[in-house]
């Protein structure tokens, strides 16, 4: 029940309406994305209706996925190590040069006519797949895990410098002023008052770079660079599908082993 | 009262002269713009060597900027006259701030409101952020510190009473905490002069008043110089025997705090509600 008070102030309020403007803007973003998705249909050969049709074929190839070959797993365990020391180290040559690009990539330390030059050279190697880069490298030094840990390293360099430099600009520049007043150089501004401030998030995108570069270092062995990819694509390519199971089982433990490692570990960072 | 560029000029020939008989800080017609907004109208102003000053006037009368314009961390107006030094060194002349300004900030410990810590840094490592300036870079670099610095910023962290927190995180500390461990990193960085913007501000009063103790006890036992800018008046009549008022970028007031009377007080803070005057009314009768 309002009170007599309640039901003056209700007489005096009232609920303000939704500008016309608002109303306009989302009827015409919701036109524009449904002629998107109409536009694509065609291109992108949507036809839900091939998935009744092919039941045999996908119940056939499931039905391999049913009973896994684990007959070959010490070469299955070997190839996953190997996929793990490309992500290793791809991940690992990428975060070292991410930190530099990263700060120079930060518009709040560093002038614009050095932020946007590498700013697009760091688009450009994010914008570039790994799967692509793998095939030039492997053309450069030939086949095997080298051309997959320097596809891996190029890419997520792209990607880390992005973030490295979006945490360095969301910092808060108080600590750094207060160093900078007992008059430490620029490099001891950054040192002491910026990388504390990002280091917990640094590691976090690590770790996360970490994990998605497991999963591509066992693609990119499709296209020759090593690791347990070119086991998968073996599989897949002489139709055994028992095998392909026992492959994909192996790295689905793997990953979801190091996901959950991983989330522990940004978690005592944060 | 304020004094003219004329009256400061006659004291800045210091040929023959040693640290210790140099002003700390002069300021000779400083005049700083924001956008439309005159935040500095023609200071001059003398601090010299053991004094304990206090910055009074409203928010945004322009304390803060001086502070900062002193420890060179923002530059004034391009006008040639423009000229600050901190004991004979030129620290920005004509908008332009010296090339080798760290040499001069390493002497003079900045105080701030919000601390200025790093939280994520424990206390020990931010209290030898003090010493950067004075070791070598690839020492700073590496986080290598002797045994007697670390020593040092012990003794310094037991100065203001928190050597028993030396190793927790900044960011767990309380504010009072914090800016004890921000004076002690001016100890550790073995500052002439401390500068303190508003330290206090954000602090309970216990707090306030143990902070306001620490800075005098440097001043007194010490001699360091220290200028601090206050809204609490009562802190600033206690601790500091001379006040300089700020109004609009202006210096009205240069003097004993024993002359000021709430009158004055009254036309500086155009009588508003931050100020209690009835309050301070009976402290300064008992001087």
């Amino acid at each position: 029940m309002l009170t007599s008070a309640e039901n003056n102030s209700s007489a005096r309020l009232e609920v303000p309406k939704t500008p016309l403007g608002t109303i306009l803007s989302c009827f015409v973003a919701t036109v524009l994305l449904v002629a998107i998705l109409l536009f694509s249909i065609e291109g992108a050969e949507i036809r839900f209706g091939d998935l009744w049709k092919n039941r045999g074929n996908m119940l056939e190839y499931g039905s391999g996925f049913l009973k896994p070959d684990f007959l070959d797993w010490p070469d299955y365990l070997q190839e996953m190590i190997i996929t793990l020391q490309i992500a290793v180290w791809g991940t690992f040559l990428a975060i070292m040069g991410a930190i530099p690009f990263g700060l120079i990539c930060s518009s709040n330390i560093s002038p614009s006519w050095m932020t946007q030059p590498v700013r697009r050279l760091m688009d450009l190697l994010r914008s570039v797949n790994e799967m692509v880069f793998a095939m030039l490298f492997i053309a450069a030094v030939g086949l095997g895990p080298f051309a997959g840990v320097l596809a891996l390293s190029l890419h997520t360099l792209g990607t880390l410098s992005k973030l490295f430099s979006e945490a360095v600009e969301a910092i808060d520049p108080q600590p750094v002023e207060g160093i900078r007043a007992t008059g430490a150089m620029p490099i001891e501004e950054i040192t002491y008052g910026i990388i504390p401030q990002v280091i917990p998030l640094w590691i976090s995108y690590s770790l996360y770079r970490f994990e998605a570069n497991v999963r591509s270092a066992s693609v990119i062995g499709m296209v020759g660079a090593g690791g347990i990819g070119m086991l998968l694509w073996d599989a897949i390519r002489s139709f055994n599908y028992a095998k392909t199971a026992a492959i994909v089982l192996v790295i689905v433990v793997v990953v979801s082993v190091l996901d959950f490692a991983s989330s522990r570990i940004r978690r005592l960072y944060i | 009262m304020p004094v003219s560029a004329e009256e400061i000029q006659p004291l800045l020939s210091y040929s023959n002269k040693s640290i210790d008989q140099l002003p700390a800080v002069e300021i000779i017609s400083l005049w700083k713009t924001f956008g439309d907004l005159q935040a500095l109208k023609e200071i001059n102003v003398l601090f010299q060597s053991g004094e304990m000053v206090g910055l009074i006037g409203t928010s945004g009368s322009g304390k803060s900027t001086l502070l900062r314009h002193i420890s060179g961390l923002i530059a004034s107006d391009a006008r040639s006259e423009c000229q600050i030094k901190v004991w004979g060194q030129v620290v920005q002349s004509g908008g332009q701030i010296c090339s080798d300004v760290r040499k001069i900030r390493a002497e003079i410990g900045f105080i701030f409101q919000q601390f200025n810590l790093v939280e994520r840094m424990s206390l020990l490592k931010n209290v030898l952020v003090g010493r950067l300036a004075k070791i070598p870079g690839y020492r700073s670099l590496f986080h290598l510190f002797t045994r007697s610095e670390k020593m040092e910023a012990m003794q310094a962290l037991d100065r203001v009473g928190l050597a028993s927190h030396a190793s927790q995180r900044a960011g767990t500390l309380s504010g009072g905490q914090q800016q004890r461990a921000a004076i002690a990193r001016t100890l550790q960085q073995q500052a002439k002069i401390i500068l303190a913007d508003e330290p206090i501000a954000s602090l309970d009063p216990a707090s306030a008043r143990l902070v306001m103790e620490t800075l005098g006890e440097l001043n007194q036992q010490d001699g360091i110089t220290v200028v601090v800018s206050l809204h609490q008046i009562s802190f600033a009549i206690r601790f500091c025997p001379r006040i300089v008022a700020l109004k609009s970028g202006e210096i009205v007031f240069d003097g004993s705090s024993e002359d000021l009377s709430v009158e004055q007080l009254g036309w500086i803070y155009d009588s508003d509600s931050e100020v209690d005057f009835e309050a301070i009314r009976p402290k300064l009768e008992e001087r």
